[in-house]
């Protein structure tokens, strides 16, 4: 583990969609610019997304850690709440419980989960009903 | 194909005209469900969806999007319109189904990734 780059954190409020997306909107406009190879900006950005949305859907709030070292990347992530009972169930690509609202505008294809774990080169999730989730995501820089 | 040769092929309305339509589209896309995007996204891409409302930016934003295209008709709204010319993503306006408007942009080339 090299010396810490930057370490930022980023707060994400439950229900809110007309500020959804913007903490993941920073967190790339901040790699770009400490010079990130472009296509990690971008595989962070897609799960960052969709982390980010999981707990404006899903979760109670929460917030995203942002941690730059010189060759990791590490998005943290956790949330109040209400967890998650069978996370190897919510792993599965199109498992979903969004409601008929959400899904009509286009989330609850079931992916996210799925789509981080893809992009990132570590992904861990623990969660524990009534208390909260937190899933770590790696990036080799 | 550059967004403006999309315009004049398919009589779209370019709601963004602070926009610059001499963009190349690097590749085409269709698709209503977010996590599917955010799964087969591209930098330039023109994406046509049904959906319009202000995550469809942040989407398109995150992807280095090109453009956002609703077909059949479908508007955007004012604040969406105006979050994609801060982003600097042209939204487009047609009346043509999105099968119709995949049809034409892959004939004139413009591939599938
Ligand atoms: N932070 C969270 N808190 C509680 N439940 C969660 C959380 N994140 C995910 N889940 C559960 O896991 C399921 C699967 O999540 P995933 O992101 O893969 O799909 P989705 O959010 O339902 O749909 P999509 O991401 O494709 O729009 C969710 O439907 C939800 O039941
Ligand atoms: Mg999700």
């Amino acid at each position: 583990m090299g010396a810490i780059t930057l370490k930022e954190s980023y707060p994400v409020e439950a229900g809110d969609f007309s500020t959804a997306g913007e903490a993941s909107g920073k967190i790339k406009r901040v790699l770009k610019k400490l010079g990130i190879d472009s296509a990690i900006v971008r595989r962070v950005a897609v799960a960052a997304y969709e982390v980010e949305l999981n707990l404006v859907i899903h979760s109670m709030g929460g917030h995203m850690d942002l941690i730059v070292e010189p060759d990791y990347l590490q998005l943290n992530v956790h949330d109040r709440g209400p967890g998650i009972p069978d996370v190897d169930l919510a792993m599965r690509e199109g498992y979903s419980t969004a409601s008929d609202d959400v899904r009509t505008m286009g989330f609850g294809a079931g992916m996210g989960l799925p789509n981080m774990r893809r992009n990132a080169n570590d992904f861990s999730i623990r969660s524990t009903v009534g208390v909260g989730t937190d899933i770590e995501m790696g990036f080799k820089l | 194909m550059t967004i403006q040769q999309f315009i004049d092929l398919t009589n779209a309305k370019l709601v963004t005209p602070e926009v610059p339509t001499d963009r190349e589209i690097s590749c085409g896309y269709t698709c209503d469900l977010l996590s599917w995007v955010m799964a087969h996204g591209a930098a330039d891409m023109a994406w046509i969806t049904v959906q319009t409302h202000m995550n469809v930016v942040a989407v398109a934003a995150l992807m280095d999007m090109a453009a956002v295209i609703a077909p059949e008709g479908i508007t955007f709204e004012a604040e969406v319109i105006e979050k994609a010319q801060e982003e600097g993503i042209a939204l487009l306006e047609c009346g043509e189904t999105a099968y119709s408007l995949c049809g034409k942009m892959i004939a004139a080339g413009v591939p599938a990734d």
